[in-house]
């Protein structure tokens, strides 16, 4: 066929077409996983039952933060690189931003704590379950979300992959947070932030063979 | 050469259902991703032949996947994107590698084997050189130079019968040596 031809065929009847779409499907799929998420861990893992104390509220928030404030940032960065050329400048190093914070966070409270206190305030007493938790609730989010990217067409298919898997992460985060009763500000930065990067990195593997078009 | 603003007028407007505009936005892109990868082929060491099927496959992209522009962005880029992506595709696609030669050309590979008939000759101007001098000249002008009986009894001064039996009893005797020579 002839160039000339194929323009006169994609020519023929043009309809409009909405370019935020491949937006809202993003947005959607990742309140699609968040559901998921929390009705795994309220129904599966169980709230915390303590909530009504303060000290227990604060916690919480440090968590959300932390994980939200993940979630907001890379998701940004994520309705981005859906588009052909979308990396083209998008700061993707500023995605470690939030780490940086909680493990300096982190650094300061160990510094202001007896050395006798270190191991109970990085390794709590359920990190083999935040291990385990987290990279499992965000299989679902993760899911639905490379769903979503794979309507559009990224070109950068390994940091897309990457940041469908830190949004998927910090969304499993967040409902987590509602289960766990590790209130210490070592444990949150290495095993909410070391799952995280866990799920950044699978998505990272993954993008390239899931995403191709 | 078109700019970017007169393109992202038609782009917008195509984006609207404006066909004409359509029209007009992807026969300029035709001409920049034509130029595009035929330099960029030629680079990779391909022919400029692939160009034209390149160029098919990025505007039916642009054209199934003009919902993924952005309009607040420039149109270049998204387009360069694009071209991009189909040519690293394209080029991966077509990877020349060894296992891609169909297997009825095995032979051809075979037979195009310099360094074995190399040695192959060593070992038999080894084996003549065991042969009586007047066997080992009429097999090597009949044999392996390809003269005619007549030829090597001139050159040689042989007779002609005597260049025949020369050659069957030397051949004899050759096969002999090569039968002994590779059972050992």
């Amino acid at each position: 066929m002839k160039t000339n031809e194929l323009i006169s065929m994609l020519s023929s009847q043009v309809d409009p077409v909405d370019t935020r779409e491949v937006v809202r499907n993003v947005q959607i799929a990742i309140l699609i996983g968040a559901a998921a998420s929390l009705l795994t861990v309220v129904f599966v893992l169980g709230v915390r039952t303590d909530l009504s104390a303060r000290h227990a509220q604060i916690f919480l928030l440090a968590k959300l933060a932390f994980s939200l404030s993940i979630v907001v940032l890379a998701s940004r960065f994520l309705v981005k690189y859906i588009r052909p050329g979308g990396e083209f400048g998008v700061r993707f190093a500023l995605t470690v931003l939030p780490f940086l914070a909680a493990m300096i966070i982190a650094a300061i409270s160990l510094a202001a704590a007896p050395r006798s206190r270190w191991e109970t305030m990085v390794f709590g007493s359920y990190w083999i379950e935040c291990l385990i938790a987290i990279p499992t609730v965000a299989i679902v989010p993760f899911a639905s979300i490379m769903a979503a990217v794979r309507l559009a067409a990224p070109t950068d298919l390994f940091h897309t992959g990457a940041l469908a898997g830190l949004v998927a992460g910090g969304v499993s985060a967040t409902a987590y947070a509602l289960h766990c009763m590790d209130d210490l500000l070592p444990f949150i930065a290495l095993w909410y932030g070391g799952t995280i990067v866990l799920c950044t990195v699978a998505g990272a593997v993954l993008g390239p063979k899931l995403l191709r078009w | 050469m078109t700019k970017e603003s007169d393109l992202k007028a038609l782009m917008t407007a195509s984006l609207e259902g404006d066909s004409n505009a359509h029209r007009s936005l992807l026969t300029a892109l035709s001409g920049h991703l034509r130029s595009y990868y035929k330099s960029r082929l030629l680079r990779s060491g391909r022919t400029a032949e692939e160009t034209e099927d390149l160029v098919q496959e990025a505007l039916i992209v642009i054209h199934t996947q003009r919902h993924t522009y952005d309009p607040e962005q420039p149109l270049t880029p998204w387009v360069y994107a694009i071209a991009r992506y189909k040519l690293i595709d394209h080029l991966r696609r077509t990877r020349v590698t060894t296992s891609d030669v169909p297997l009825e050309n095995a032979d051809d590979i075979l037979a195009a084997d310099d360094n074995a008939a190399a040695e192959s000759q060593l070992d038999l101007a080894k084996l003549l050189e065991r042969l009586p001098e007047r066997m080992k000249l009429s097999l090597q002008y009949v044999k392996l130079e390809g003269l005619s009986v007549a030829e090597a009894a001139d050159r040689s001064g042989m007779s002609q019968s005597a260049i025949k039996v020369n050659v069957h009893r030397g051949l004899k005797i050759l096969t002999a040596l090569i039968a002994r020579e590779t059972k050992a």
